[in-house]
């Protein structure tokens, strides 16, 4: 069969037509706290009050880079009702994740506008906004590391002392008097050979800007840090609170038993609320102010201008090409303009080692990927983890080759997809239980009605109507970046009318992690869905730990701990049954509440009558209160070699395929996306509507890397818009038209029932598919996010094919 | 991140002292009920929900009417209330998201946002749910570009907006089925 063949028999379930063979798993369960969320009874960090509070207010550094001659604070102190002023004199913590290069306050000098120099806590918000007006601070305005380029001439350094900051040895690779905070690098094959076999070689270089996340929450904790019993306690709008109290017991080389963190509902996240952010500088307020609990809100300015954002990136890639269209050689340097300082940035550009190809077969490659200190707001993790920035870089450059080799963009995928016994970019085998990229191309472009290229007569007797249409797709596939060991896990409780009371210590902000955890649940205990209850909010004193919440992961490995802590679950209930009616737990087997006899399903014992022990009769109890766990530990996932990136970092693989239909005004350069189809092997639906709403969500969040979002900076990077009225996100304006999200379900036979995660996987190649889809309407390619209506419309009255 | 001049905060000060001195009454209807507190004039509308009222349902989330976080209605308009002084409430009628439903039974809008999956972290949910109630008050039977203008106002980073803007269609619907029914 020819590519095309295959492409006209393909079958595939969309959302309208879904069917699970589960009866719990798969089915569309309706979000189990959305109760709280239409009633406004949700509770967020963002309205607790704690007895006693105090209100934080951060002064932040002018510029990008400057010396801090002198801080004059005595005035602040004088002011009644401020309980605490500090400054980065007053303490010596270093901060960080990888690597420990930020000072909780400005020590010296700064190194981004933005920099929190001096911190306030008083008894009211307005009091703390007084007394930071009367802080004097002298800078000393020193010339700022602006963009790569200068970047990497490295005649300034943003961190003079780079080698000696401490860091994860092994892991990131710091460069001794540059700004390259970690060079990272992965190869294989033999790239010299590989160019050598080549018919064609396609060099190019793709960029977009730093991005925002934007939770409609900004961050907000309240810390209290008692100086007398040494105890910390945090209320966070974080998305790990395992890790963030890990990182606060390092930096303030305290014991984690001494730091209780509680998250309550979390009003968005995507990567921004990981890690650590206010909380250190909040318990050193608190414990200034005799351990009064300090609250900070950000505000929206703050959001864009003192916590992280994406990266931006510059992604240089050269391929060489077989007359087929065999790929046989890549070549790629991603540059992160990644900022001040390292943050998960640096481990974004490690990922790109192993994420940075694209799911392809590419015999002879090499990768290196820079993270790099520049003097603006730094950069953290943001939905992707790289991979829309890589895929912007990939999947661009693959539609350009097909357009020079005169190749359909849909075959040449194919002919160079990875498939079974292909070997990744780090050298992990792809198995049936890997994934198909191939069903995923498949299933989108048929679904958005792929003919081929328009040809240039078509495009010219089109363009006269001042609106083109345009069609273009890209892959998708992205795995978990995350430490080779992490780790999830689950407490289960029967309770004594038969409910079962879940404990997680992951957080639900919005992706319906308690509703999955519900469904493994019920399915695994046989129990209706309103008899399963995950307990709301995490803490970390009595929820059982969880890594982090982050990287689509949780649906796998939380999945499976849910699973393991309901068997073990149901082995208890069975040991106790067996006792009670005189039979091997071999003969027992359990459903709809009961652990029951298989011969006879009369003869049994329920679950609720086992809940707190067993009473017989007469008194005698046996057994006792039910209490289960369950974990799941990453498996056989290893470092990466240093030199070569060979390993395994993938827990799973999730492929897919985004195909767009759009529609450009040729003289606004406005794009309007009229379809979507999206398609990912997510190896078994765990529920179809958090899917669904996966998609919907992160199909828009693309469409706002894609044609909306983009931070500004001046020349000396002050940052230009950090507000919403010129750093705008998608209104509803901006939805598209229609959206067809496709399930793909090849089992990984390690995932909960066969399931990998489907997230950020939703977001991560809209702005290629929609370069694609440009260069289909327009005949221009376009090198450079965001594609805004200006950016368009420059680009085609410029007369240029190529707009970088 | 301005730098205040040390006379304006002088001024501030002097105006902040001044106001306590001339705390204002506000009467109002909030949720149905009547309202009478002493407020300082330069109180903002959503603190006045929040901090006097603990109506914590309504947000903040840019405090310049960027957003539509804090939206609540306010004489059948919807209103962003961080742009609001409380004191331009006077005799006002107001509605939050807490006054949608009593009793244990949701309204068809707030039904129809979790039937339809309309909300995810559900920070800007309250929002959405107001700016839909003001709409559908004013347009029961709105037109597809009518609720997409109508909800423009209000950002929401998980949904996408399909899930909302469907969920406000059937809630129309169903409140003029409702309403030819009675």
């Amino acid at each position: 069969m020819t590519y095309k063949e295959e492409l006209y028999s393909c079958t595939y379930q969309s959302c309208e037509d879904y069917k699970s063979k589960y009866k719990h798993i798969g089915k569309p369960y309706e979000r189990k706290e959305a109760m709280e969320k239409v009633t406004g009874h949700a509770r967020y960090a963002f309205d607790m009050e704690v007895p006693g509070m105090l209100y934080a207010k951060v002064l932040h550094s002018p510029h990008a880079r400057a010396k801090i001659v002198s801080i004059d604070t005595s005035k602040a102190k004088a002011l009644p009702g401020v309980k605490a002023v500090l400054t980065g004199d007053d303490s010596d913590l270093l901060v960080g994740l990888y690597m420990e290069d930020k000072w909780v306050l400005a020590k010296g000098e700064t190194r981004y506008q933005g920099e929190a120099v001096a911190a306030v806590a008083a008894t009211s918000e307005a009091l703390a906004e007084q007394a930071l007006a009367l802080i004097d601070v002298e800078y000393e305005v020193l010339e700022p590391v602006v963009g790569l380029d200068k970047a990497l001439e490295a005649n300034i350094l943003v961190h003079e002392n780079i080698a000696e900051i401490n860091h994860v040895k092994g892991v990131f690779f710091p460069q001794p008097n540059s700004n390259i905070a970690s060079l990272n690098r992965s190869r294989k094959g033999d790239l010299d050979k590989g160019f050598a076999e080549a018919n064609h070689i396609l060099e190019s270089e793709f960029s977009l800007p730093a991005v925002a996340h934007v939770p409609i929450e900004t961050h907000v904790a309240i810390a209290q840090y008692d100086p007398f019993t040494g105890r910390i306690k945090i209320i966070s709008s974080a998305q790990s609170p395992f890790a963030l109290r890990q990182m606060l017991a390092s930096t303030l080389k305290i014991k984690e038993s001494d730091i209780e963190v509680q998250v309550p509902y979390v009003g968005g996240a995507f990567g921004g609320k990981a890690g650590i952010h206010l909380e250190p500088l909040l318990c050193l307020l608190s414990r200034e102010a005799n351990g009064a609990p300090v609250k900070l809100k950000l505000t929206r300015e703050q959001e864009f201008n003192y916590t992280a954002t994406r990266a931006a990136m510059r992604g240089k890639i050269r391929t060489g090409v077989k007359e087929d269209g065999t790929m046989v050689a890549a070549d790629i340097v991603y540059d992160w303009d990644s900022g001040a300082y390292a943050d998960y940035g640096v481990n974004v550009g490690k990922t790109a080692v192993y994420g940075g190809l694209g799911p392809y077969d590419v015999d002879n490659a090499s990768i290196v990927s820079n993270t790099i200190y520049t003097n603006k707001v730094y950069s953290t993790a943001y939905r992707g983890f790289g991979h829309l920035e890589t895929l912007w870089t990939v999947e661009r450059q693959i539609d350009i080759l097909s357009q020079k080799l005169g190749i359909d963009p849909y075959e040449f995928r194919m002919k160079n997809l990875l498939r079974v016994g292909d070997l990744t970019m780090t050298g992990e085998l792809m198995t049936a239980s890997t994934g198909s990229p191939v069903d995923c191309l498949q299933a989108a472009v048929k679904e958005i009605g792929w003919k081929g290229r328009k040809s240039e007569a078509e495009r010219a007797a089109e363009w006269k109507t001042g609106k083109v249409r345009g069609t273009g797709f890209a892959m998708v596939q992205k795995a978990p970046a995350m430490p080779p060991n992490a780790a999830s896990s689950i407490i289960m409780q029967m309770q004594g009318d038969g409910h079962v009371k879940v404990m997680v210590g992951g957080i639900d902000y919005g992706q319906g992690l308690m509703t999955a955890v519900s469904q493994i649940t019920a399915q695994e205990l046989d129990l209706p869905m309103d008899m399963i209850e995950v307990v709301r909010g995490v803490n970390t004193e009595t929820n059982p730990y969880d890594w982090n919440t982050v990287a689509s992961k949780y649906a796998f490995m939380g999945g499976n701990a849910t699973i393991k802590a309901a068997r073990n679950m149901v082995d208890q209930m069975k040991d106790i049954a067996g006792q009670i009616l005189r039979l091997t737990k071999e003969s027992l087997d359990h459903g709809d509440g009961y652990i029951f006899y298989k011969h006879d399903p009369t003869v049994r014992v329920a679950y609720k009558d086992m809940a707190y022990g067993y009473a017989y009769p007469n008194g005698n109890g046996i057994g006792g209160p039910l209490i289960s766990h369950g974990y799941f530990t990453a498996e056989r996932l290893t470092n990466l070699d240093p030199e070569t990136g060979q390993g395994t970092p993938a827990l799973a693989w999730t492929f897919g395929c985004h195909a767009v239909d759009i529609e450009v005004d040729v003289h606004s350069g406005e794009i309007t996306v009229l379809k979507v189809a999206s398609a990912f092997d997510c190896g078994q639906v765990l529920n179809e509507r958090m899917v669904y709403s996966q998609v919907m969500g992160g199909v828009v969040q693309g469409i706002g890397s894609a044609i909306l979002e983009g931070y500004k900076f001046s020349d000396d990077n002050v940052l230009l818009n950090p507000s919403f009225t010129d750093n705008k996100i998608p209104t509803m304006k901006d939805m598209p038209l229609e959206v067809v999200p496709i399930y793909i379900e090849n089992p990984q036979l390690d995932g909960p029932y066969g399931a990998r995660g489907v997230a950020e996987h939703t977001m991560i190649s809209i702005p290629s598919a929609i370069g694609n889809a440009l260069y289909d309407a327009t005949g221009i390619n376009f090198y450079r996010l965001p594609l805004t209506p200006e950016n368009v419309a420059l680009g085609i009255k410029s007369g240029e094919k190529d707009i970088y | 991140m301005t730098k205040v001049d040390e006379k304006d905060l002088c001024a501030m000060e002097q105006a902040h002292i001044n106001s306590k001195e001339r705390l204002v009454t506000l009467t109002c209807t909030v949720n149905n009920e009547a309202v009478s507190e002493d407020i300082d004039p330069t109180m903002l509308l959503l603190h006045f929900l929040r901090d006097k009222l603990k109506l914590f349902g309504t947000k903040e989330a840019c405090g310049e009417g960027e957003c539509g976080a804090c939206t609540i209605v306010m004489n059948g308009e919807a209103v962003n209330s961080c742009l609001v002084l409380a004191i331009e409430a006077q005799g006002a009628v107001i509605t939050t998201v807490e006054g949608l439903s009593k009793g244990g039974e949701l309204s068809i809008l707030q039904q129809e946002f979790i039937n339809g999956d309309a909300l995810q972290c559900g920070f800007c949910t309250p929002g959405f749910l107001m700016s839909a109630r003001a709409l559908l008050d004013r347009v029961p039977d709105p037109t597809d570009e009518e609720i997409i203008e109508g909800m423009s106002g209000n950002l929401c980073r998980c949904t996408g907006y399909r899930q909302i803007f469907e969920a406000v269609k059937r809630a129309a619907k169903r409140e003029r089925e409702e309403l030819s029914r009675s």
